[in-house]
């Protein structure tokens, strides 16, 4: 034995560590990956080893080369071994390389549950610190799920360290494991508050990140933070924070208006840049939710302008650079305040700082105006010609076309200048961006009528000299343009000056080089140029010219033909059939032009790109319905690739045509025109109002002829934008000078004294007068377009599954699965069975209550009046309905859900097992008819003494609201109904449509405490949390909610809760309090707004249920006066509420039961009339138990009490009798919690 | 958010990477190639910040980074970090393994990658922000350095007791 261990001692000495490693890579220079091979076979070799040690090092070395680019996957489970290592250094290197290379599709991972548990639970701190850090990294949804309860423990920490980790891994939980939120919510808004301010700090980074996704459900932390800020000196948490506002005035612009002050102040006081700039942020963003409205914050934009403009001009480049980053946001509100800025930058655009020039160029996009677009583009094309890197040369490019194209073509006076720009970026070589230039021209091209002319020469130019584009296999991106340019040319093509040398230049065959898509588009449109020439020639009476037309047609296409594309292919042999035969119609001199320019007519019109998302789909059509059936999985195909602009249809292997008769293809034509004509959803080419086209006289004043000949004599194709910047510049001058002179006709003093070369003066917008007027047609959308669309929303964001609200009081369903860490056996088998289970009897609850409430609500106003008289008859005959039970089935639905509700017997009933609505019933009823018969009802403990309270207190203020107070009710009401719906849960059961699978009728806890006119009390049956490891500090606790609301018209304020402590049971106390202290409340009521808060019990003993006094006492304040209330209630712990819902699995459950520790005792049902699920949900949902195992009519459930106590139940049914075997290893628990079974089951 | 921490020398060799995203090896690589040709080719007198970065993140990540003498910190953040905290981070990073190594160098960073590790993961857990504080960070190092080396001694005992025997 002692050799063996120094057998490995010795032989670890000869071992690599990771310095001999990276020594040996060092010193391997010209065959590293060699040496590494070999390497890594050491590795294999030392992973085999049964030494811990050896392993922890190859893993080590694993980790080092993990990092140079290998692979290390294949040791994953050897990284597991070395994590379970109990010594530290060796679970720091296995957790280290877990956290490099594990990822969610890791299987082994699923192996190391247990283990990181163990080391979470572990008593050494670091341990556990390291488990966290490692789990930071690959925690996966099995894996957050699993261990959300144990890291919510450790939330509370005893040591800082540990909490602070444990609060920022809660937020990566959250993203795998969403239903984690919610339950954890309370705990880490807790830690917001935390001593430590490393855990603060942590607490306020982990809501940050989650309020930035979701800032709506975070809006009423505000009061909070805004504490904190103004309390914190930590400028990291201050940034956090404010970042955070900025994220949340948008939704609340009354938190804008407050933050203005404590931000300017922070602005003016701080000294740390990083501070300074956030809250500069900040405000911005405040004052862009506050656009309108505030009268004095021109003030603080001022300020902000000012705080940016001392950052842009700092020799700081990282401030420059924030400097305008920030400036970029205030543009998008107040571009006035910016664009007083403009030299500063300007500047920057020189910068040699790229980072810099990027976001000068987004400031630019607000900064462009009529007046100025010439003038910033030009120098932008200069930065183009410049620019060295691929990535800043396109940026620049798309900027210019942003700039230019921005709300419409706004700030274009004049489109040949615009045109030539465009052919001028396409002489960029290796852009991404041909596709954008080539939109843009035909965006131009359709909707710029007056540009027509121009813009088709352009295009010939381009197509003519397509070598220069198409040149260089690298440029590819560029011949997107080639796409616009021939489409271009072939629509207007009547514009064309030379349309046989374009037509020519289209069908070179140099062309078939191109793309498929381009050539298909070559193709097509080279037949519409054909018609236009044919049309031209036809009227010189010259048929041998047509006839050549046609033959060089004939000649090129069969090129085409041969294509390995199919769009290019089947356009291409169409056409070519097609002036085959129109071939042999010439040869018999018959006229054709007419017939093929019909073939294209009518006009395309500009259809914006979400036209067809916003077609409304008609009444009564479901396009999710299938309308054939299915079609098997094996015949789906594999979706085609999709081209840039053409869309390839799926082509159909049918037999062509040779001979196209000429009938044939009018009768068809007609049928089409036809059938468009009856389809409301075809664009039609009848003129639109929208596109009405004006002939200006302003046209005429472009020299078009005169510029497409200086062209050539340059570079061939490529017009200089230059000289429409003069042009324009010379046109503005004369403009002006003509207004002028008008105006000093007119005497106007305004305008005087303005020199003719002052054009960067204060010249205003509307001075300058566009080139040509331009009739920008606009997109077609269709009719009766859904105005607005949310499909800017990514579904695949992970963020998304947290938009969760969490101020609703948290339902029992939601908890995090509690692990005991007593039962070993189900530690090994993970919750599913019981989890599934219950998940999925949970599951249609709530869409139940939901429907159900509903329903209620219209009930509601129809049941009111009757109600009230059927309330004092029922209350009489309480008893009486309790044995009635079985009968109401038959009774009409509102009548039986009443009696339900009244049939509650209150006095028996723990407070958690009472029909809530029952209990809520039953109080108000003595308030409507207090005059007639007050304490209607002194069986009911509780409520006679609410009642006393109420009684003697409130009467005569009751008298004078009644009223009022019936209207309460009502609303009181639907709050009931929401919160626990039980009563209308029963209905649906007793209502007699009972089936066997069955929804299962809503349930909830939550059970009337106590109320008055003033207030009202819900306690949740005893919230049962009891943390495995709060009991290892300080016993067993119990944690109570208890929702507040405020139902009279008064602020309810300092609430003060307090409990008799028994000597079983204590209120926890904040420490240094007296122990008959009360406890604050942490939240004020204004009228009719409920509130939830909990408080943490200790409790010794668990055997038998106890009922604790307390008092509720509270201001009500009015408008005039301020009163001092109080209201008595009882808190009722029921055993059930020591019970913590714990799976097992069936092999740990039988187990449990042969050991024989435990003692039974049996109990009978009689008279149970639900279906046997809805008994077992139930008794899940109530009592806390989880199904082990069900067979038929037979079911073994498990729970376990907070101090650890087994108890097992098996439930069989037969008819209306239900009997329960139950065993516990504490004798009198088990009785109390039977009887508090049987009572559920007797109220219904 | 911090999606990914590099650390390379001014050959683009990757002396530390990690990243709070799951990447396949070859897509880390290529990562670090592609960060450390936007950053090196950029003078030292420039800003900080960089964007641009195709492979990581998108739009809303941007770099920033720090040149130490022949090293590049580069922490790839998103939109919800300050830009000014995060270099100050660096700073408080690359100070705190001053203080660890006493003097760092690159050779300590090349030769103990793990300590370097341990030392990031008590600043940055998760890619959320764990501790700004220098003595915090440094402190809690160094107990647990110790521990190591307590149960290291343990270790090598039975070694010693056979070389005296």
């Amino acid at each position: 034995m002692a050799l063996k261990i120094v057998k490995g001692s010795i032989d670890r000495m000869f071992d690599k560590n990771l310095q001999d490693l990276v020594r040996g890579i060092r010193n391997h220079k010209e065959d590293e990956a060699k040496y590494i091979s070999t390497c890594i076979d050491e590795i294999k070799q030392e992973l085999k080893q049964d030494n811990i040690a050896v392993k922890a090092n190859a893993v080590c070395k694993l980790t080092y080369l993990q990092m140079l680019g290998y692979d290390v996957s294949w040791a994953a489970f050897n990284i597991v071994e070395v994590m379970s290592s109990s010594k530290f250094t060796y679970k720091r290197i296995g957790y280290l390389a877990a956290s490099q290379c594990f990822h969610e599709s890791t299987d082994v991972i699923m192996l190391t549950t247990n283990q990181i548990r163990k080391d979470l639970s572990s008593p050494n701190q670091y341990d556990t610190g390291v488990a966290l850090t490692g789990l930071s990294c690959f925690v996966t949804p099995d894996l957050a799920r699993d261990l959300a309860n144990d890291i919510m423990t450790l939330m509370s920490h005893t040591k800082p360290y540990i909490r602070k980790k444990a609060v920022l891994i809660m937020y990566k939980v959250f993203l795998k494991y969403p239903e984690s939120l919610r339950p954890a919510f309370p705990r880490l808004k807790e830690k917001l508050e935390d001593p430590d301010p490393g855990v603060q700090s942590a607490a306020v980074n982990v809501i940050c990140e989650l309020a930035r996704r979701n800032p709506k459900n975070y809006l009423s932390l505000a009061p909070l933070f805004f504490k904190l800020m103004t309390s914190s000196t930590n400028n990291w948490v201050l940034i956090k924070i404010i970042k955070l506002f900025g994220a949340l005035t948008p939704l609340e612009p009354r938190l804008g208006k407050k933050l203005i002050e404590p931000l300017t102040n922070l602005i003016h006081s701080t000294s740390a840049m990083s501070l300074l700039y956030e809250c500069v942020n900040t405000v911005i963003a405040v004052l862009i939710s506050l656009s309108s409205g505030m009268p004095n914050h021109s003030a603080s934009i001022q300020l902000c302008v000012q705080k940016l403009r001392i950052l842009i001009e700092d020799s700081d480049q990282n401030l420059k650079y924030l400097g305008l980053l920030a400036m970029s946001k205030i543009l998008k509100t107040h571009p006035k305040s910016v664009q007083s800025h403009k030299d500063l930058i300007l500047q920057c655009l020189d910068d040699k700082d790229e980072s810099i020039r990027l976001r000068a160029l987004d400031l630019l996009y607000g900064m462009v105006s009529k007046k100025n677009l010439m003038e910033i583009v030009k120098k932008l094309m200069l930065h183009v010609d410049k620019a060295e890197g691929t990535t800043y040369r396109d940026e620049l490019l798309t900027k210019i076309i942003d700039i230019c194209s921005q709300s419409n073509y706004q700030y274009i006076t004049n489109f040949e200048w615009y045109i030539s720009i465009l052919v001028e970026l396409t002489r960029l070589e290796g852009t991404r961006h041909g596709h954008l230039i080539a939109s843009q021209m035909l965006d131009v091209a359709i909707r710029v009528k007056a540009i027509r002319a121009f813009a088709v020469a352009q295009m010939a130019t381009l197509l003519d000299n397509a070598h220069l584009l198409t040149g260089n296999m690298q440029r590819n991106g560029i011949c997107e343009v080639l796409y616009a340019a021939a489409w271009i040319c072939g629509e207007f093509s009547e514009h064309l000056e030379n349309p046989i040398q374009t037509l020519e230049a289209m069908l070179r065959p140099k062309v078939a080089t191109l793309p498929g898509h381009i050539q298909a588009v070559y193709v097509q449109n080279a037949a519409k140029l054909f018609a236009t020439v044919l049309k031209g020639q036809e009227g010189n009476t010259d048929s041998t010219a047509a006839q050549e037309t046609s033959q060089l047609m004939i000649d090129r296409l069969p090129l085409f033909v041969q294509s390995a594309n199919l769009e290019v292919q089947e356009r291409a042999s169409c056409i070519l059939q097609l002036v085959k035969y129109i071939q042999k119609l010439q040869q018999k001199d018959v006229e054709v032009a007419e017939e093929v320019s019909a073939l294209f007519a009518g006009e395309l019109n500009p259809v914006a790109p979400k036209a067809q998302k916003k077609v409304p789909v008609p009444e009564g059509l479901d396009l999710d319905a299938w309308i054939n059936e299915p079609p098997s999985e094996s015949e789906s195909e594999d979706e085609q690739p999709k081209a840039i602009f053409a869309k390839e249809e799926p082509k159909h292997s049918r037999p062509r045509h040779t001979e196209v008769d000429e009938k044939e293809l009018a009768r068809r034509r007609e049928a089409r025109k036809q059938e468009q004509a009856n389809n409301p959803f075809y664009i039609k080419a009848s003129p639109s109002s929208q596109k009405v086209y004006q002939d200006t006289p302003g046209v005429e004043h472009i020299p078009v002829v005169q510029i497409d000949l200086s062209v050539p004599l340059k570079v061939p194709g490529m017009p200089m934008s230059d000289q429409y910047v003069k042009l324009e510049e010379e046109r503005r001058q004369k403009e002006r000078a003509e207004k002028k002179k008008k105006e000093k006709k007119k005497r106007k003093e305004k305008r005087s004294g303005r020199g003719k070369k002052q054009d960067s003066g204060p010249e205003s917008e509307e001075d300058i007068t566009p080139a040509h007027m331009v009739d920008i047609v606009t997109e077609e959308m269709p009719e009766n377009a859904l105005p607005s669309d949310d499909d800017d929303k990514d579904p695949n964001d992970p963020h998304k599954a947290l938009d969760i609200d969490l101020d609703k009081p948290l339902a029992d369903s939601e908890k995090l699965p509690v692990r005991s860490h007593r039962a070993a056996e189900s530690l090994k088998s993970p919750a599913e069975d019981g989890d599934v289970e219950s998940a999925a009897i949970h599951a249609p609850k709530k869409k139940n209550g939901k429907e159900k409430r509903e329903k209620k609500k219209d009930k509601d106003s129809d049941r009111k009046k009757s109600k009230e008289e059927k309330k004092k008859k029922k209350h009489k005959h309480e008893e009486k309905e309790e044995d009635l039970l079985g009968g109401q089935a038959e009774e009409p639905a509102v009548q039986s859900e009443e009696t339900n509700e009244v049939a509650a017997p209150p006095t028996s009933t723990s407070a958690e097992e009472a029909p809530t609505v029952a209990a809520a019933e039953a109080a108000p009823v003595p308030k409507v008819a207090s005059g007639t018969a007050p304490n209607s009802e002194p069986d009911e403990p509780k409520d006679t003494e609410m009642e006393e309270t109420k009684s003697s207190k409130h009467k005569k203020k009751k008298q004078k609201k009644e009223k009022e107070e019936k209207e309460k009710k009502k609303k009181k009401k639907h709050h009931h109904h929401h919160h626990h719906s039980d009563g209308g849960g029963e209905e649906s059961v007793q209502n007699g449509t009972v089936e066997d699978e069955e929804p299962l009728p809503p349930m909830s806890n939550y059970c009337l405490l106590a109320e008055n006119s003033y207030i009202k009390m819900m306690m949740e049956d005893a919230d049962q949390v009891c943390d495995i490891q709060g009991n290892l500090q300080d016993g067993s606790q119990v944690v109570v909610s208890v929702i507040f609301e405020n139902k009279c018209d008064s602020f309810l304020k300092s609430m003060e809760f307090n409990v008799l402590d028994s000597l079983n049971s204590k209120l926890q106390r904040p420490e240094g309090s007296g122990p008959h202290d009360g406890l604050t409340v942490p939240f004020q009521l204004p009228p009719g707004v409920s509130n939830e808060a909990r408080f943490v019990f200790t409790v010794q003993s668990i055997v038998m249920p106890q009922k604790l006094k307390g008092t509720l006492t509270f201001i009500v304040k009015n408008e005039d006066s301020s009163t001092h209330e109080k209201l008595d209630f009882k808190l009722h712990f029921t055993c059930t509420s020591y019970l913590i819902t714990t799976p097992c699995y069936s092999d740990a459950f039988a187990k449990l039961l042969e050991s024989g520790d435990l003692k039974g005792s049996s109990v009978r049902l009689e008279g149970v009339n639900m279906p046997f699920h809805h008994l077992l949900a139930r008794i899940c949902f109530h009592h806390h138990f989880s199904v082990v195992e069900r067979i038929d009519s037979c079911a073994s459930m498990y729970s376990r009490s907070i101090q650890g106590h087994h108890v097992c139940l098996l439930v069989k049914t037969s008819g209306q009798t239900v009997s329960i075997d139950a065993k516990c290893d504490e004798p009198t628990l088990l009785g109390n919690v039977l009887d508090e079974i049987k009572q559920t089951f007797s109220q219904c | 958010m911090i999606k990914a921490i590099l650390i390379f020398n001014n050959h683009g060799k990757p002396r530390l990477i990690r990243f709070y995203q799951y990447f396949a090896e070859d897509m880390q690589q290529q990562i670090i190639r592609e960060t450390f040709h936007l950053v090196s080719k950029r003078d030292d007198n420039v800003c900080n910040f960089l964007e641009g970065g195709s492979l990581i993140g998108g739009s809303d990540y941007k770099l920033i980074y720090r040149h130490y003498a022949t090293l590049y910190f580069v922490f790839c953040v998103d939109s919800s970090e300050s830009e000014l905290g995060i270099l100050d981070l660096i700073q408080v990073f690359v100070e705190t393994l001053d203080k660890c190594f006493e003097n760092v160098c690159e050779l300590d960073l090349i030769f103990h990658m793990d300590k370097v590790h341990y030392i990031l993961q008590e600043v940055v857990m998760g890619g959320m922000v764990l501790e700004t504080n220098m003595n915090e960070i440094v402190a809690q190092v160094e107990v647990q350095n110790r521990m190591e080396k307590s149960e290291v001694s343990v270790q090598c005992q039975p070694v010693a007791e056979l070389i005296s025997g």
